[in-house]
């Protein structure tokens, strides 16, 4: 057994990550767990294919960034499939969940989450087949790191990316004044009405960050491994058990329950065999649900 | 003739439908219990009664070629215990918990039929299930109409059992647990164990009901129960209106007949190379539906009554 098993965990363990803050974010603040999260994903990976293909026509094949596999055309279209993304999780938000929400039945909410996670992968289906789609065909060299431990350059930049976003989100969260609200409302809904708080801007703030992240995510898995339809809802296991891990409301916890998952998968594909891999996530949950089901960060719900 | 053998078919696997819609009314229409991996009980009920009726198989373990009824039983027994477990992990926290799990047994479960060749067949899925009236299987009329009577006799069963158990006093508590759980708390219920054993139970219809499904049609296989599976079902129990027994068997008549007749449109009117992406927007339009239904009519047709 090589020490490989860590650089891939630490790249999926990125990708549950970020989508774990998505989840852990609607699940503490508007507090149901979406099951159209990873949809989500898929969608700003679609999104940013289709603006990357839009620029690619319109200004021809642009060199890459040196070792990289990819250059601006792909920044340009992941940052506005991150605006896109935040605004379908809005859209969403508008025309099914916030009605739902204000009958009070958050368990209602969930289901129709589920319904629309049905019907937006089925609809990435139609549109685009599903049949895989790439960002770029080039192969990589990976270089070794030591320790038996080899790397690309994709892969490091992506890690640093990841590195960026959740250190931003985490200042987000902590520092400035949109973040002290959405922890007051996920803390006490009603207190955090009294002392004058816009919820609505909470609840869109929520959304466009959780959707954006989704979208780097998915455009991750897209850059790493493929894109398709289903890639989002196939991730939908770990991401729900990365933020229950790292206890519903704690974004250093997502963050760290999907470090602790990817890496476990990882290992269990070096293991056991990469048919299993899905199950681990699931092992995890079971015992995280068993042994503390706040998780490692998590606070007691009041 | 065929349009009689092909009706009979029709009713036959709308009332397997019913079955699992009737299990998954007695968990979220009486007792509030979100089940979101429904489709991995009916597969670890149908894989239980297969692996035990099947004739030897050199291939993999199983094929004890024991008698069908045994093969039920115990695939209620199965299912029924895993979704205990799976209960007694999630049901003293909250209700989303439940639902994440239930998810991920859905997702095992079909890890396990895909990898597990030596026990399930792996992808390939398990052939020869015996047939409870395979004696007829040269007819097919006769053999129809022979599996929608057994058909019929076994949903109706249930869904009396099910009415009495509603009305029993476990049924009470239970509906009690559902509508103010403090109060039924404060009456010395104990609200973890009566959810589990509801649980339980409505895993083991749905193990029963992938049992029967498994025996009519002599085969199964990994892809009869994808998320799609659990998706049709939660669509038949909403459309009928969660609570209402009658209205799970309603709803799944409904649903079903829009879903097969659908695709049949669909497969008589889309040229042969739009077809995937065609029946990809069958599923979008009956997650549409889904969602019109809960904000529109949450009740769904039958629904609603609240004692």
């Amino acid at each position: 057994m090589t020490l490989q098993f860590l650089v891939d965990g630490l790249l999926s363990g990125s990708m549950i990550g970020l989508g774990a803050i998505g989840v852990t974010l609607t699940y503490s603040i508007l507090r149901f767990s979406n099951f159209s999260h990873g949809d989500l994903m898929a969608w700003g990976t679609y999104a940013t294919l289709v603006i990357f293909s839009g620029i690619t026509a319109l200004f021809g094949k642009v060199a890459p960034f040196a070792p990289l596999s990819f250059g601006w055309p792909l920044l340009i279209a992941l940052a506005a499939s991150m605006l896109v993304t935040g605004g379908l999780a809005l859209l969403l938000d508008r025309v099914l969940f916030a009605r739902l929400r204000a009958r009070g039945q958050m368990i209602i909410v969930v289901m129709a989450s589920f319904g629309a996670s049905m019907a937006l992968r089925s609809l990435l289906e139609f549109l685009f087949s599903s049949r895989p789609d790439y960002f770029s065909r080039a192969i990589q060299i990976a270089m070794p790191v030591g320790l038996g431990m080899r790397i690309t350059p994709d892969q490091i930049a992506l890690l640093a990316l990841t590195l960026l976003l959740v250190v931003a989100v985490h200042l987000l969260m902590t520092h400035s004044q949109i973040g002290r609200e959405m922890r007051a409302v996920s803390q006490n809904l009603a207190l955090a009405k009294v002392v004058g708080i816009d919820v609505d801007r909470v609840v869109r703030f929520t959304w466009m960050i959780g959707g954006a992240l989704a979208c780097v995510a998915g455009v991750m898995i897209g850059i790493l491994v493929q894109i398709r339809p289903l890639m989002g809802f196939d991730m939908l296991l770990p991401v729900f058990a990365a933020a229950i891990l790292g206890g519903i409301g704690s974004i250093p916890g997502a963050v760290l329950g999907g470090l602790i998952i990817g890496i476990s998968e990882a290992a269990a594909v070096q293991i056991i065999g990469a048919e299993w891999r899905a199950a681990v996530a699931f092992l995890i949950l079971m015992a995280v649900l068993f042994v503390r089901p706040i998780g490692l960060f998590g606070v007691r719900e009041r | 003739m065929e349009i009689l053998t092909y009706a009979a078919f029709f009713l036959t696997t709308a009332l397997i439908f019913a079955m699992i819609t009737l299990g998954l009314n007695l968990q979220w229409g009486l007792t509030g219990l979100f089940n979101v991996g429904l489709a991995g009980f009916v597969a670890i009920g149908a894989y239980t009664s297969a692996i035990l009726t099947t004739p030897d198989d050199p291939a993999r373990i199983g094929g004890f070629d024991m008698p069908i009824i045994i093969g039920w039983l115990a695939a209620m027994l199965m299912a029924g215990a895993v979704a205990a477990v799976v209960g007694a992990a999630t049901l003293r926290l909250k209700s989303d918990y439940l639902a994440i799990t239930t998810f991920g047994v859905a997702v095992v479960v079909q890890l396990v039929a895909l990898n597990a060749e030596s026990l399930t067949g792996g992808p390939f899925g398990m052939g020869f299930i015996p047939r409870p009236m395979g004696s007829l299987a040269e007819q097919p009329l006769a053999f129809n109409l022979a599996n929608l009577a057994f058909a019929c006799g076994i949903t109706l069963l249930l869904y009396l059992a099910l009415e009495h158990l509603a009305q029993s006093p476990w049924g009470r508590v239970l509906k009690a647990l559902r509508e103010d759980e403090k109060a039924a708390a404060a009456l010395g219920k104990s609200v973890r164990f009566f959810r589990i054993q509801a649980f339980a139970v409505g895993g083991a219809i749905m193990g029963l009901a992938g049992a029967v499904q498994a025996h009519f049609i002599g085969f199964i296989a990994p892809e009869n129960y994808l998320p799609t599976l659990t998706f049709q079902i939660w669509t038949m129990l909403i459309v009928g209106g969660s609570g209402s027994n009658r209205g799970a068997v309603l709803g799944a008549l409904i649903v079903w007949g829009i879903w097969a007749g659908s695709g049949t449109l669909v497969s008589a009117l889309v040229p042969a190379d739009y077809q995937a992406r065609a029946a990809a927007l069958q599923i979008v339009a009956i997650g549409v539906m889904l969602c019109v239904i809960l904000l529109v009519r949450p009740s769904g047709l039958l629904g609603g009554k609240r004692s």
